[in-house]
């Protein structure tokens, strides 16, 4: 009984995926094509897929450091920005740029868009896929190139590659930072809570739900299952039927959220660095606040906002500071696994 | 050299070896379209001494590799008469050492055959619980592309109990694939007038690349060095570790003469190890040893993990954690009720960290009034309680090198117990009923201490029903409040020896008991109300006319 029960649940599960590629295929119409460059995708090419929306003060800091890891085309869509990212992803060699001004929450925070990208370009590629604040790292990431990392996954069987989100933060209020527009943010962002994440593995889907870091300890103290999902799944041996189903928190078919082990073992995982709180997140907070285009019952999350628009500081004196990936590794904030 | 892809480094290769005169016999895989292979050929034109020989499919694990090398050694040894020693090697097998290092050492020894090779009974090597079956059984499906057939075919053989008869009683052996062999041996086994016979029987064992020449040498062979001179290390699922260039320190301290597998595009090796200009000869025997320990813990790394940690790529299952935590820690239940200053006392005694109840409903009392722990662990209660497991775990990691203790009540939450009970890690000293002497000394009204008494009592009571249950993994000793104020120091003494700090010389100073005068009327008042405090056990209702408490403490100053 208990197993007929899990075939009809695998098989409901396979009728959301096809749902959610079906809504993909709805939404593409509002995806207009900006440039295509996709022609130039190679069989072996690592893509990465974006959506963003007035970036200009993060994205050369991102293109460049997702270039050096390996990545050989960018699929982006822009969302109505109007501080010049359009235009600058336009003259970007290894970038493909759709536009469109519908809704980031009606398209699933973005993921509709980039699903029915996916479904056309990234099929049988490894595909990274990021927001625009998110730097991707991984164990040996300065000397070993995301090809090897990619040839070491598929030497291991496995189609996903599993990372921990890190909320960066400076020491002092956010507005008290200077940014370096297009620099790396890291360099003020330096800080990080060590150990205070939680996990649930998630019975449905099997995929862990972890929570935890500054926003948890500072924003959510009071409602903490409110606080921000941590957990991604950012790098995947794209299939064409494969979709994800809430941000990059989790994906179906379902095999593909096993990013871990559960005998006590440890598989090697990743990191990406979260470059929310520069400055300009203050006066993003109380625009998000009125667009209420990032959750999906933006109501609750009125005091996140509030909180965040009055300058906190989220600095602690038992806050971490980031010196290299070798020291997130020793914390255990990731893995090598076996790649020695 | 066996070749089958990444074919510029192949030929870099090819270049390095044959510059100090190696002649060359290269194998490319069949599967290698017919443009790269000629190509590759075109490549290598005016390199002097190399051939290609006939080309055959090699899938992993089939007789394919086999056929490959037995028609490159043949080639070697008809068209190369001088040749003494052959070199298995392959397109993405690195010189770590000069080549000339390596003919010196091979001059030296020149009846020497480097071959690993042992009996299937005395390694650990298998992956897949096939040892000697893989000699005894027919392997017709792929390991990899058909592993279902593979699986069930193997477990049909079980079933009817077949067996094959290994020809001539020769005895398998199994090692690298990776071999250094003379020409004497190696003519030998091509030439064998048997070699119909083995051939056709190893055809169908599985692996037979790992174990043909290495079965087979042990019949021809004058002196085997059952080593390779190839440095090659395997995960704990038998693929093999890749090189890249953060290993360049690594590979040189091996001092082996080849190492494989290189990561093709790992541009700083093969600049490193290929255009070396080499001076300084090294006259050391290769020595893989030095760097296995770091291939056996990325083992470890891998099938265990770090115990107490859980993260991203880390979360076991219950019973696989392998600890629940990383280290020790105390859990010390009434001691603060009854000492006045016992955790400051316990913190200089012991030199560990002393918190106190971590668990309370307020917030988590962090040593020192600290409002954060390490790690940035909050002392928020709301946080703490959504996952109070992880938040324990995150203590313990957190502060690894450093003991924690903590003191832990009937009035904290228990939704942690099991998570403490269960961990053999955990060191857990109860006193019961401790929780009467802050009420007894409280100043409320006497029906609100009676039912908080019988609340606490009950949640206690069904704490130490936890703490005897038959999962109990931690140590944990008890004592009622009565039989501890009997003789406090002894336990107390107990439990710090097994903490194990520096402190040798025995406690030489005492924590301050509470004033205890009165206790037993107040237990006895509470029995008047209708409430029955068993816990704490028998306590006289007039104590002090027995021994007066205060003298009582002095003959504790243990040795």
């Amino acid at each position: 009984m208990e197993r007929v029960k899990e075939l009809a649940f695998a098989y409901r599960l396979r009728w959301k995926r096809r749902r959610l590629l079906f809504r993909a295929f709805r939404k593409r119409r509002q995806l207009t094509p900006v440039i295509d460059r996709t022609a130039q995708i190679n069989r072996n090419d690592i893509l990465a897929a974006s959506t963003m929306r007035n970036e200009m003060l993060r994205l050369p800091h991102f293109l460049d450091h997702h270039r050096k890891l390996g990545i050989n085309h960018f699929l982006i869509v822009d969302n109505g920005s109007e501080d010049g990212t359009r235009d600058y992803l336009a003259g970007q060699p290894d970038v493909s740029l759709w536009s469109t001004d519908h809704s980031y929450r009606l398209s699933r925070f973005g993921v509709d868009w980039l699903t029915w990208l996916q479904l056309r370009h990234a099929h049988g590629h490894w595909c990274l896929t990021l927001d625009a604040d998110e730097i991707f790292i991984y164990p040996h990431h300065d000397t070993r190139p995301l090809p090897a990392l990619v040839d070491y996954l598929e030497r291991n069987d496995r189609k996903s590659f599993g990372a921990l989100m890190l909320d960066m933060y400076p020491k002092g209020p956010l507005s008290a930072q200077d940014c370096p527009s297009g620099g790396d943010p890291f360099r003020s962002l330096c800080w990080f809570d060590g150990g205070n994440y939680t996990i649930t593995r998630k019975p449905d889907l099997h995929n862990l739900w972890i929570q935890g870091g500054a926003r948890a300890r500072c924003f959510f103290a009071e409602a903490p299952r409110r606080a921000p999902t941590m957990s991604k799944m950012p790098l995947v041996k794209w299939h064409r039927r494969y979709v994800y189903v809430s941000s990059t928190h989790s994906l179906l078919p379902r095999v593909l959220n096993h990013v871990y082990d559960d005998q006590g073992g440890e598989i090697t995982s990743g990191i990406l660095l979260h470059s929310k709180f520069l400055p300009t997140a203050l006066a993003r907070s109380a625009e998000e606040k009125e667009r209420r285009e990032h959750f999906a019952n933006s109501a609750l999350y009125d005091g996140y906002y509030d909180q965040l628009t009055s300058d906190p500081d989220l600095w602690c004196e038992r806050s971490t500071k980031l010196i290299s990936w070798r020291q997130l590794e020793a914390m255990g904030l990731m893995s090598k696994g076996n790649w020695l | 050299m066996l070749v089958h892809t990444a074919f510029n480094r192949a030929e870099q290769l090819v270049r390095h070896w044959s510059a100090v005169g190696c002649p060359l016999v290269i194998h490319v895989d069949k599967f290698v379209p017919r443009k790269d292979y000629n190509n590759f050929v075109r490549a290598l034109a005016d390199v002097p001494d190399v051939r290609f020989s006939a080309r055959h499919r090699c899938e992993w694990g089939t007789w394919g590799l086999v056929a490959a090398t037995q028609s490159a050694s043949q080639m070697m040894l008809d068209e190369f008469p001088d040749v003494r020693h052959v070199y298995l090697a392959s397109g993405s097998c690195l010189p770590l050492r000069p080549v000339q290092e390596l003919l010196d050492y091979l001059e030296e020894r020149p009846r020497t055959d480097f071959i690993e090779s042992a009996t299937t009974s005395d390694v650990p090597w298998t992956i897949g619980g096939l040892d000697q079956e893989r000699f005894t059984m027919r392997f017709p499906f792929s390991w990899r592309n058909q592993k279902y057939l593979f699986d069930k075919y193997v477990a049909l053989q079980r079933l009817i109990g077949f067996k094959r008869k290994i020809p001539n009683g020769i005895v398998p052996h199994m090692g690298s694939q990776w071999w250094c062999l003379t020409r004497q041996t190696l003519s030998a086994i091509l030439q064998d007038p048997e070699r119909e016979t083995y051939d056709r029987y190893f055809s169908k064992v599985w692996i037979p690349d790992e174990s043909y020449f290495q079965t087979l040498a042990r019949q021809y062979s004058r002196q085997i060095e059952s080593r390779s001179l190839t440095l090659s290390k395997f995960d704990y699922q038998g693929k093999p570790h890749i090189f890249y260039d953060d290993h360049l320190q690594l590979l040189r301290r091996s001092d082996c003469f080849v190492a494989r597998k290189i990561w093709p595009f790992a541009n700083r090796l093969y600049e490193a190890f290929l255009t070396d200009p080499s001076g300084a000869m090294k006259r050391t025997e290769p020595n893989p040893g030095k760097i296995d320990r770091i291939f056996a813990k990325a083992v470890e790394r891998r099938t265990r993990g770090r115990a107490g940690l859980y993260m991203q790529s880390r979360f076991p299952v219950e019973t696989r954690e392998n600890g629940l935590t990383c280290g020790q820690y105390s859990v010390f239940e009434g001691f603060s009720d009854l000492f006045e200053n016992f955790e400051p006392w316990l913190a200089k005694v012991t030199g560990t960290r002393v918190h106190g109840h971590l668990f309370a409903p307020e917030r988590a009392e962090f040593s020192d009034g600290h409002t954060v722990m390490n790690g940035a662990l909050s002392d928020n209660a709301t946080l703490r309680d959504y996952n109070p497991r992880a938040f324990l775990a995150n203590l313990i990691w957190n502060t690894r090198g450093e003991r924690q203790c903590f003191q832990f009540g009937p009035r904290d939450n228990q939704a942690i117990e099991w998570d403490i009970i269960k961990d053999p890690n955990a060191q857990v000293s109860v006193i019961t009923g401790a929780w009467a002497v802050p009420l007894f000394q409280s100043n409320r009204n006497f029906s609100d201490l009676r039912r908080e008494a019988a609340l606490l009592q009950q949640i206690e009571s069904k704490h130490l029903d936890a703490l005897r249950s038959s999962w109990t993994k931690a140590r944990i000793r008890i004592w009622t409040m009565a039989e501890f104020i009997e003789a406090p120091m002894e336990p107390l003494q107990t439990i710090i020896d097994e903490i194990g700090q520096q402190n040798v010389r025995g406690l030489s100073e005492v924590p301050k008991m509470v004033d205890l005068t009165g206790f037993g009327q107040f237990l006895q008042n509470l029995k008047n109300q209708g409430m029955h405090p068993y816990l704490m056990g028998d306590f006289p209702v007039a104590h002090d006319l027995h021994e007066p408490h205060k003298n009582k403490r002095k003959p504790y100053l243990v040795r």
